[in-house]
C-alpha cells in the first residue's frame, strides 16, 4: 500500500483546496437568494422568499424568462434533427469532403464567441433580424449544433451499421430502416445532444447581448445588464433557479447515456 | 448523404462562415480598399496595450490553471474508481453553471462588502476591506475558475493511458517515487498538458463576460475592445480588424499545436 509520504499529503491538501475553490461559488448563491437582507451579509440574517417573489412579480423578468424558454425549446427542435442527420451522413459516407464538413460543423467551438457575435450582428443588421425571435433562435441553433453532432457521432460509433444493412436487405427503404433500427439504438445520445443544446441556448449570453433587444431579450441579457449596474439579490434567485434547471437536465442526460451503456 | 448534412451545413455557413467573412471584408473595405484599420490596431497605443494585456492574462490564467489542475487530475488518476468519479464530478459541476451566474457568485464573494472581506474582518485579519474585485485580480480568479475543467479533463484522459506498470518498473529499479514521477510520469503526461494549456489559453483570449463584469473597466481585454468599438463608438472597421487579428492568433495557435498533437485531443473534451 501507498504510505502517506509528505508528498502524498501535500497532494491531498492541494487537491482539496482546489475542489473547494471550484465548488464554493456554485454553493454560495442559494443562501444569498434565500436571505432577507438587501445587501450581502453572511450568514444571512433570516430566511425569506422575497427575492423569488420579486422575480415572479416583475413583468420584465417574466417576459425574459418566456423568451429564454421559447428560444431554448425551438433551438432543440431545429438543432437536433439537423445535427442527427449530419452526424449520420458523416459516419456513413466515405466522401473525402465529409471530413471538411465535420470540421466545419465544429467551428462554433473554435471561433471565439465574441467574434461570432459581432459578425452575426453585422449580418443581421443588413437583413433586419436584429431584435427578432427568429434571429435569436437561428444563432442558438448554430451554437448548439456541435453538441448534437459530437454526441450522436459518439453514439453511432458503438452502433454496427450492418444491422441497418440487414433491415434494408429485408426490403425496408433507407429512411424506414433508420427510424426502425438505427434511431432506437442511438436514442440516448440524441437525447443527450438535445439536452446540451438546450442548456447552451439557456446560458448563451454574448450573442444575445449584440443581437437581442426590445421585447425579445432573454434572461441572460437582462441579468448581464443588471449585474453591470448593481448587485440585486433577485439575480441570486434567478441564478439559483437556472443552476437547478441545468443540473436536472445534466442528470437526465447522464442517466440516459448510462442506460445505453 | 450530402443532402443530409446540408441543413446543418447551411446554418453553419450562414451564421458563422458568412459573418466572419463579413468581418474580414469590412476590416479592409470602406469605400475602397484600405489598411487603415490594421494600421491603427498595430500602431495605436490602446490597441496593442489591450492585446498585450490579453496575452498576459491568458498566460497567467493558463499557468495557474495548470498548477491547480495537475494535482487534481493526478489524484483522480491515482485513487480507486469511486473516488475518481467523485473528484471528476466536482470538477465538472461548475461547468454546468452559467458563466453569468458564476460571475455573480464571484462578485458576491470578492466585493468590498462581500463574503471573504466580511469573514477576514470578523477574524480581525484585516481592518480595511481588500480590493479583490473590479481589477485584474478578480478577473483572473474568476477566469481560472471557469477554465479549470478544460485543463483537468484532458490531463486526466492522458494520465489514464499511462500504464501503471511503468511507475512500478521505475520503483523496482531503485528510483525514488519523485524520480519516477519526474522522469517517467511527467514526460508521458505532457501531451495532456499541451492539450489542456492550448484549450485554456485560446478560450481565455476571447473571454468577454468575466473581464467585463469583474474587471471594473480597467482590465480592457481584446473582446471588450471589439464590443466597445461596436456599441459605443460605431467603429465597425476597427472592431472588425481587432476581431480578425484575434481570430488569426487563435488559428495560428491551433496550427502550431496541431504539429505536435492531434487537434481531436484538444477539442475532444467539452
Amino acid at each position: 500500500m501507498t504510505r502517506l509520504s509528505p508528498a502524498r499529503i501535500a497532494l491531498y491538501v492541494t487537491s482539496a483546496l482546489v475542489l473547494v475553490y471550484l465548488i464554493l461559488p456554485v454553493l454560495i448563491i442559494a443562501p444569498i437568494s434565500f436571505s432577507s437582507a438587501r445587501f450581502l451579509t453572511f450568514p444571512p440574517p433570516s430566511f425569506s422568499l422575497r427575492w423569488y417573489q420579486q422575480y415572479l412579480a416583475n413583468p420584465a423578468w417574466m417576459q425574459a424568462t418566456k423568451v429564454t424558454l421559447t428560444v431554448a425549446f425551438l433551438t432543440v427542435l431545429i438543432a437536433t434533427p439537423c445535427g442527427v442527420a449530419a452526424a449520420y451522413a458523416i459516419s456513413q459516407s466515405k466522401l473525402r469532403i465529409m471530413r471538411v464538413i465535420h470540421m466545419a460543423l465544429l467551428l462554433p467551438l473554435v471561433v471565439p464567441i465574441i467574434i461570432t457575435a459581432v459578425g452575426i450582428f453585422f449580418v443581421y443588421a443588413k437583413v433586419g433580424l436584429v431584435a427578432t425571435l427568429p434571429g435569436l433562435v437561428l444563432a442558438n441553433v448554430m451554437l448548439g449544433l456541435p453538441y448534437v453532432v459530437i454526441s450522436v457521432l459518439a453514439g453511432l460509433q458503438s452502433f454496427d451499421p450492418a444491422q441497418e444493412m440487414v433491415a434494408r436487405s429485408l426490403g425496408m427503404n433507407r429512411l424506414r430502416s433508420f427510424f426502425a433500427v438505427t434511431l432506437p439504438q442511438i436514442k440516448s445520445s440524441v437525447m443527450a445532444g438535445g439536452i446540451f443544446a438546450f442548456i447552451s441556448a439557456m446560458d448563451e449570453t454574448i450573442v444575445a447581448l449584440f443581437i437581442s433587444g426590445g421585447q425579445y431579450q432573454p434572461l441572460t441579457k437582462r441579468m448581464f445588464t443588471a449585474l453591470r449596474d448593481e448587485i440585486d439579490p433577485t439575480i441570486a434567485a434567478i441564478s439559483t433557479l437556472m443552476t437547478a434547471a441545468s443540473f436536472m437536465l445534466v442528470l437526465l442526460a447522464s442517466a440516459r447515456q448510462k442506460k445505453s451503456g | 448523404m450530402l443532402a443530409l448534412v446540408s441543413p446543418a451545413l447551411l446554418v453553419i455557413l450562414a451564421l458563422i462562415v458568412l459573418p466572419v467573412g463579413w468581418l474580414a471584408w469590412q476590416s479592409i473595405y470602406h469605400d475602397g480598399f484600405t489598411l487603415e484599420n490594421y494600421r491603427r490596431v498595430f500602431t495605436e497605443d490602446i490597441y496593442w496595450r489591450s492585446f498585450a494585456l490579453t496575452f498576459e492574462i491568458s498566460l497567467a490564467v493558463t499557468v495557474i490553471a495548470l498548477l491547480l489542475g495537475y494535482p487534481v487530475a493526478y489524484l483522480a488518476n491515482s485513487v480507486p474508481k469511486g473516488w475518481s468519479i467523485l473528484i471528476l464530478s466536482l470538477v465538472v459541476l461548475p461547468f454546468w453553471t452559467s458563466v453569468l451566474v458564476r460571475a455573480y457568485a464571484w462578485l458576491a464573494l470578492l466585493q468590498r462588502t462581500g463574503v471573504i472581506n466580511q469573514f477576514l474582518r470578523y477574524l480581525d485579519v484585516i481592518s480595511e476591506p481588500l480590493g479583490l474585485v473590479h481589477n485584474t485580480f478578480g478577473t483572473v480568479v474568476a477566469t481560472v475558475h471557469i477554465l479549470l475543467p478544460f485543463m483537468v479533463l484532458p490531463l486526466y484522459a492522458t494520465m489514464q493511458k499511462i500504464p501503471g506498470d511503468l511507475m512500478q518498473a521505475g520503483t523496482s529499479l531503485g528510483a525514488s517515487p519523485s524520480l519516477t514521477f519526474f522522469r517517467v510520469f511527467l514526460p508521458l503526461s505532457l501531451p495532456g498538458v499541451l492539450a489542456g494549456c492550448t484549450m485554456v489559453f485560446v478560450l481565455c483570449l476571447g473571454f468577454y463576460i468575466t473581464p467585463e463584469l469583474l474587471g471594473g473597466g480597467r482590465t480592457v481585454m481584446v473582446s471588450m475592445l471589439v464590443s466597445r468599438n461596436v456599441e459605443l463608438y460605431n467603429q465597425f472597421g476597427a472592431a472588425s480588424a481587432v476581431a480578425v487579428v484575434l481570430l488569426l492568433s487563435v488559428l495560428a495557435i491551433f496550427f502550431v499545436v496541431s504539429r505536435f498533437i492531434s487537434l481531436d485531443r484538444v477539442l475532444g473534451q467539452k
